[in-house]
């Protein structure tokens, strides 16, 4: 390659990542619009009833299958961060105040961003591979063709289980969190910490704390059924083409949360919320 | 021409009309101008090399492909410009089954026969539970009504599979590739069924395959897609009088009776070879 063609061709490969980018997002969005109008039509309308026991189903299989692994993931974070934010403190003997961030950090950020993760390793990559093998097998194909929307039959269901059990596990996560970081305390550190670590907590922590920290953790539910659905339907080439979904599903997702809680901060930020 | 006594009368409307249908995949053409009409009662096999276009064509048939150019009609109704719910209508009125069976994975025998049921008719458990026994007696399946999908052989799904396509007593059915994979006995079984379905239902066939023995069976009318185009549409005999007379010379005759007879040699294989596969062998290896 010539000189003048090492910019060019990067150029080209930028233009492309991006290209590929924008369409992967507009096919998102189109699926989300669908599944927000079935959504719509399900509350609305008396004919297109919702599939509650598939709901049922779902919310099963993403929220109540991972909320072991989430627990004691967010135990160990309580645990990291009391260890981590209470030396920091002690010069100015406030070794008391660990309570305090881990209340802000945990309900505001950790609790929902970790959970996010951990559930697009666990319900995502499920998601994408079982949705990439019904591509394979022609399921979809065979549903479409007796007359069953995929999207409502299938895609539907996912993004709202996954949406309300992101909730759901952040809260839980939340309050592992403080455990965590209260069995530290009362373990590790001295009575300065442990001794009214509930009432500082308490007193920091305002409504808006817990709630903003639930609306992320809602778009992260959002966001992580829809990279998995879109990539699940969208696979070809078989067996490896499944592999290849799971893989996209999660590092996306992972991405995509983390851009998302930037933004989500940022707006709250604004807002002073 | 050859004679043919039991051609069908052609007094009727077609059911599926098929006309100048062109689909390409990037710059591939993979059907390039095909015309088909399938008349009610009749069975349609349409035959052609792997890789030629007939899960394609049969695609479209079904409307869950878009062609480039040219339409498809199904009882008189444009696919391609029909709504998802015009679409979904027309699609109640026919069955298909898929190369694979294409089960739903995650339900019972039962329960894949029984969902169309359950979706599209407001009938009670207790009969739809009859229907779907009804259905499994017809394919021979009674006894898979509990079993999954993973639990049952090959075969047995493309059946199962088959018992959910006349679910919904379709006026046609699509079959793609019944008797693939299958041995000489189950292979015959199917397509005794599917002749069973078109005597006891009347349904309309349109049947893909590769299998000569089943297409020669199976079929009232067939047709040969090679490369994307309908190389001949004619009733069965005439395929049965090129498969056994002579080699012609009429370059189109000579492949399909070479698909037809399975030879090894004639216009197919020749045709491979004009694809200068030795040139470019001694090109590799330092010119001629
Ligand atoms: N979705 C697609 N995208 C790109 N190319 C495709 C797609 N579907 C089919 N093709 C190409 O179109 C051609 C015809 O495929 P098709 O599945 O219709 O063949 P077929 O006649 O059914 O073959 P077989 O007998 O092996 O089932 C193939 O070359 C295939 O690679
Ligand atoms: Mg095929």
């Amino acid at each position: 390659m010539d000189r003048a063609g090492i910019p060019i061709y990067l150029v080209r490969w930028a233009g492309a990542q991006v290209l590929t980018a924008l369409g992967r997002i507009g096919g998102m969005a189109i699926l989300l619009s669908v599944t927000a109008r079935w959504v719509y039509k399900a509350i609305f309308t008396p004919k297109a009833r919702f599939d509650v026991e598939g709901l049922t189903v779902q919310m099963v299989r993403v929220g109540v299958k991972s909320v072991g692994v989430v627990a004691l993931v967010q135990i160990f974070i309580g645990v990291i961060l009391a260890l981590q934010m209470t030396p920091p403190l002690e010069p100015f003997g406030q070794e008391g105040m660990v309570s305090n961030i881990i209340g802000v950090a945990g309900f505001r950020m950790l609790g929902p961003i970790i959970t996010a993760v951990v559930l697009s390793g666990f319900a995502g990559a499920s998601i994408a591979a079982e949705l990439g093998t019904m591509v394979v097998s022609e399921e979809i194909e065979a549903m479409e063709a007796i007359a069953l929307n995929p999207i409502r039959y299938l895609v539907v269901p996912r993004i709202l289980a996954t949406f309300v059990m992101t909730i759901l596990l952040t809260i839980v996560a939340d309050w592992m969190i403080a455990v965590g970081g209260w069995v530290t305390s009362r373990l590790v550190l001295g009575p300065e910490s442990y001794v009214g670590y509930w009432v500082r907590m308490r007193e920091q922590l305002r409504y808006r704390d817990f709630v903003t920290g639930l609306i992320q953790a809602g778009v992260f539910g959002i966001l992580i059924s829809l990279i998995a659905c879109h990539e699940g339907l969208k696979v070809t080439g078989g067996a490896e083409g499944v592999g290849r979904a799971t893989t996209k599903t999660v590092v996306y997702s992972i991405v995509a949360i983390v851009i998302a809680a930037c933004i989500c901060t940022m707006i709250f930020y604004a807002f002073e919320l | 021409m050859v004679e043919t006594q039991e051609q069908p009368v052609r007094t009727a409307t077609p059911v599926i009309s098929v006309v100048d249908l062109v689909k390409r995949f990037d710059s591939k053409t993979v059907l390039d101008g095909v015309t088909l009409d399938v008349f009610p009662g009749e069975t349609m096999v349409i035959m052609g090399g792997s890789g030629c276009g007939k899960s394609t064509l049969l695609r479209h048939m079904i409307g869950s492909m878009q062609p480039n150019e040219g339409s498809v009609r199904l009882f008189g109704e444009d696919l391609v410009v029909l709504s998802e719910d015009q679409l979904n209508a027309v699609r109640k009125r026919f069955g298909i089954l898929f190369q694979s069976g294409a089960l739903f994975n995650s339900m019972t025998v039962g329960e894949n026969v029984a969902l169309p049921l359950n979706e599209h008719t407001d009938l009670d458990e207790a009969t739809i539970d009859i229907m779907v026994r009804i259905k499994l007696e017809l394919v021979g399946l009674r006894e898979a009504v509990d079993l999954m999908p993973a639990e049952i052989s090959g075969g047995m799904k493309k059946r199962a599979g088959l018992a959910r396509a006349i679910a919904l007593d379709p006026e046609i059915l699509f079959y793609d590739e019944p008797s693939a994979g299958l041995d000489p006995v189950t292979s015959a079984e199917i397509d005794q069924l599917i002749m069973d379905l078109t005597g006891k239902l009347g349904v309309t066939s349109v049947v893909v395959t590769h299998e000569m023995d089943s297409a020669f069976r199976i079929a009232d009318r067939m047709g040969m897609l090679d490369k994307g185009r309908m190389l001949k549409i004619a009733p069965r005999a005439e395929f049965e009088a090129i498969r056994d007379g002579e080699a012609t010379g009429d370059e189109m005759t000579d492949l399909i009776r070479q698909f037809l007879r399975g030879d090894s040699e004639g216009p197919i294989t020749d045709r491979r070879r004009e694809t200068g596969y030795e040139e470019d062998i001694l090109e590799m290896a330092g010119g001629p």
